[in-house]
């Protein structure tokens, strides 16, 4: 009986012991996932490297070389921002996301700031717990179509079919636009760009839509891309911009600025190549405080005074990056909407000062 | 009682009552964290989304659909093409298998050489390579629109699907929905109405046909015909159906043959040997004898591939089939944000299919063993 009742113990003390050392393990793990207290600068600072999120491979926007480098207007914002923050633009840890998983890897921290041709919409400011801090191209959702078609506008595409990718706000923005014309347009939905286009060149669907800036970009790997077109007219409005999670409002003031320096810094003339003497030379107090020789406009940021003068010297201007990779030497897209306020364009930034 | 074995038995109960305490403290963990996480976001569980109007298009469905319904019924289409095109996939993967399996075993070496080589070759390389290989295969082989293959003026077959004159219509579709309940319902009871002597594979499947016929005859028939872009009116069965089924069959054929192939092996020798002396040809003997008692071993295995299939289907995604992943995990979840909520959901109907799924083949393994006597 001594026997029992001293086994009954031990039993009676183990599962104790357990189901302390369970909760005890949760308390501590749940101690350790919780999201850092401290801004994202610091935890960057400390880490040594940018979490940057960016697409799977857009050209123009983020794509890689046959070397294997990435390439693309939001590679240069992440290495501007890289620069600006840790002082190189190199030390940057790229993560490409899908658009369906974008938005949960920046909520869930693997990633600092999301950089990835993505539009800043009400749901995703509000529901999804982010912040949307700068716009860094306007696109409007366009067509490719086959010339042979004979279409010239959107609205001739009555009865179509329409292959795209899924995730993105495609297939609402062409099922609104059908709705408010009247047209009837059917979508046929793909995980990745590449079966889409299969597809497409197949003759499965009749055009292929996306982005507009996309669009040149996708045009330009087609097998025959002079049987192709992009449709002048657009059917959407689509701000793409940069991600940031809500809540620290430190990075979001960087993050900001940051893409106002690069955008003020082509209305000033200041390039990657003049950076170094414009800093030593120029009378204008905007391009002395842009490049951290008048001011404490840095310190302020909480960064040194040359944070944008080293964004600048990585990635050049907002201009110099949109000729690199959208310009007649490159996918040759027109500026338009993308060209500064006083050229036309929609880029206009707050003042510097 | 022995003391020992008492003690013994209270020591497991306090064991399991500890792993059982672990277990629910994980998932308090796991919860908290997860409401915990939400609430620093700003963000909190809530499955008011599903009434919302949905406004997008899906381009192949078997129910009704159209941009006003709310996302709630996007789950429901989509289900529904997820379950129909896994149920063509497991008949085509279950023949499929028979045949390469009894070619392996026929002892014709042209025959056992060529299964051979299709199993080695589609189990060795990627399944989704497979689909998207099958999907850029069928494109290339069909006809593009306007030189469609045309059966009797009304069925066109093009790069765009089989167009198929569509049924429609309240009688229709009650005559249908009655017959196949009757069947159903015959099926499950026959042997409670007493109609032993009857076999029901003979009587039933001429009963459904007669049933679809009648109410073929009273619907009204809408008929495709080429406007503008497309083929308007009439059904179609899109490509991306057949490219899955194949995808996906084939791959499955060639574990379910080698499971077939070794539940046949399983059985002894004599079996097959004893068959032949009776006088029964090999046919009689492998469809009479052998493969009925194969059965018994194949099918804890082959309910895994099927379980298998339906999960696979979710491949569809990389080749727009409209199947639950794609509608609901992607289009739906980008569009209401409820990350959350839709894989929860999404989960959830894959579990719920899944479970019926087995606990059936379950059912029929169970018939089938043999009985202690």
């Amino acid at each position: 009986m001594r026997g029992m009742m001293d086994l009954l113990r031990r039993g009676a003390a183990s599962a104790l012991a357990g189901g302390v050392v369970a909760l005890l393990a949760a308390s501590v793990a749940h101690a350790q996932l919780a999201p850092p207290p401290g801004p994202t600068v610091e935890a960057i600072k400390k880490r040594g490297v940018l979490n940057c999120g960016i697409d799977t491979g857009v050209p123009g926007f983020a794509s890689q070389d046959s070397s294997g480098k990435w390439k693309g207007i939001d590679i240069d914002y992440c290495r501007a921002l890289a620069a600006a923050v840790l002082g190189d633009p190199d030390k940057i840890k790229y993560t490409s996301t899908t658009a369906a998983a974008r938005f949960t890897v920046l909520q869930s921290g693997e990633i600092d700031v999301l950089i990835r041709d993505s539009t800043l919409t009400f749901i995703r400011s509000t529901s999804l717990g982010l912040d949307e801090v700068a716009i860094n191209f306007y696109a409007g959702q366009g067509f490719l179509v086959r010339k042979a078609l004979g279409v010239t506008k959107a609205a001739d595409l009555q009865g179509a079919t329409i292959c795209t990718v899924t995730g993105a706000t495609l297939e609402l923005n062409i099922a609104d636009f059908a709705r408010s014309t009247g047209a009837k347009i059917g979508t046929l939905l793909f995980d990745k760009a590449e079966e889409a286009i299969a597809a497409m060149e197949a003759g499965r669907c009749d055009g292929y839509t996306d982005d507009s800036g996309s669009l040149a970009g996708m045009r330009s790997t087609l097998k025959v891309p002079g049987d192709w077109m992009v449709l002048p007219d657009l059917i959407s409005k689509e701000p793409l911009g940069l991600h940031i999670r809500s809540g620290d409002a430190r990075w979001q003031k960087i993050v900001f600025w940051l893409d106002t320096a690069l955008k003020t810094a082509e209305e000033f003339g200041v390039t990657q190549a003049n950076a170094d003497q414009l800093k030593a030379t120029s009378k204008d107090p905007f391009v002395l405080r842009l490049l951290g020789a008048e001011g404490d406009f840095g310190k302020m940021l909480g960064l040194d005074n040359d944070w944008s003068y080293r964004a600048i010297k990585a990635s050049g201007n907002y201009g110099e990056m949109y000729d690199r990779h959208w310009g007649p030497k490159a996918l040759d897209l027109p500026r338009g909407l993308n060209n500064l306020w006083n050229k036309g364009g929609m880029h206009y930034t707050l003042p510097l000062r | 009682m022995n003391t020992r074995l008492k003690a013994h038995a209270v020591k497991g109960w306090l064991w399991q009552g500890g792993v059982a305490l672990a277990v629910a403290a994980l998932f308090y963990w796991l919860s908290h964290n997860l409401s915990t996480n939400l609430a620093a976001r700003g963000m909190e569980i809530d499955f008011g989304f599903l009434a919302q109007r949905a406004g997008f298009d899906i381009p192949f469905r078997l129910v009704a659909w159209d941009g006003s319904y709310p996302y709630g019924w996007a789950l429901y289409v989509s289900g529904v093409n997820t379950l129909f095109a896994s149920a063509l996939i497991i008949v085509l993967a279950s023949l499929l298998g028979l045949a390469l399996a009894l070619m392996r075993l026929s002892g014709n070496p042209l025959a056992a050489g060529t299964s051979r080589t299709i199993v080695e070759v589609v189990r060795n390389t990627p399944q989704l390579t497979q689909i998207v290989f099958f999907y850029i295969a069928v494109l290339q082989v069909l006809p593009p629109m306007r030189q469609s293959i045309t059966w009797f003026g009304s069925m066109f077959l093009n790069v765009r699907g089989l167009y198929v004159p569509a049924p429609s219509g309240t009688a229709y579709d009650a005559i249908l929905a009655a017959t196949c309940a009757v069947v159903v319902l015959a099926a499950v009871f026959w042997r409670r109405l007493g109609w032993h002597e009857v076999p029901r594979l003979v009587v039933l499947p001429p009963v459904l046909v007669l049933g679809a016929i009648i109410a073929g005859v009273t619907a009204n028939w809408d008929y495709p015909s080429l406007k503008g872009f497309n083929f308007t009116g009439g059904t179609r069965v899109p490509p991306e159906l057949l490219a899955l089924v194949l995808g996906i069959g084939v791959y499955t054929s060639v574990f379910i043959a080698e499971i077939i192939r070794a539940a046949i092996q399983g059985i002894h020798r004599g079996q097959g040997e004893a068959a032949r002396s009776l006088g029964l040809s090999s046919s009689q003997a492998m469809f009479l004898v052998i493969l009925p008692q194969a059965l018994r071993i194949l099918i804890p295995p082959l309910t895994s591939q099927y379980l298998n299939i339906i999960k696979s289907t979710t491949l569809g995604a990389a080749i727009a089939y409209p199947e639950v992943l794609q509608i609901f995990a992607r289009t739906v979840l980008n569009q209401s944000g409820r990350a959350v909520e839709v894989m929860t959901l999404v989960l959830g109907v894959f579990l719920a299919v899944n479970l019926l799924a087995s606990a059936a083949m379950n059912v029929w393994n169970r018939r089938l063993a043999l009985q202690g006597r």
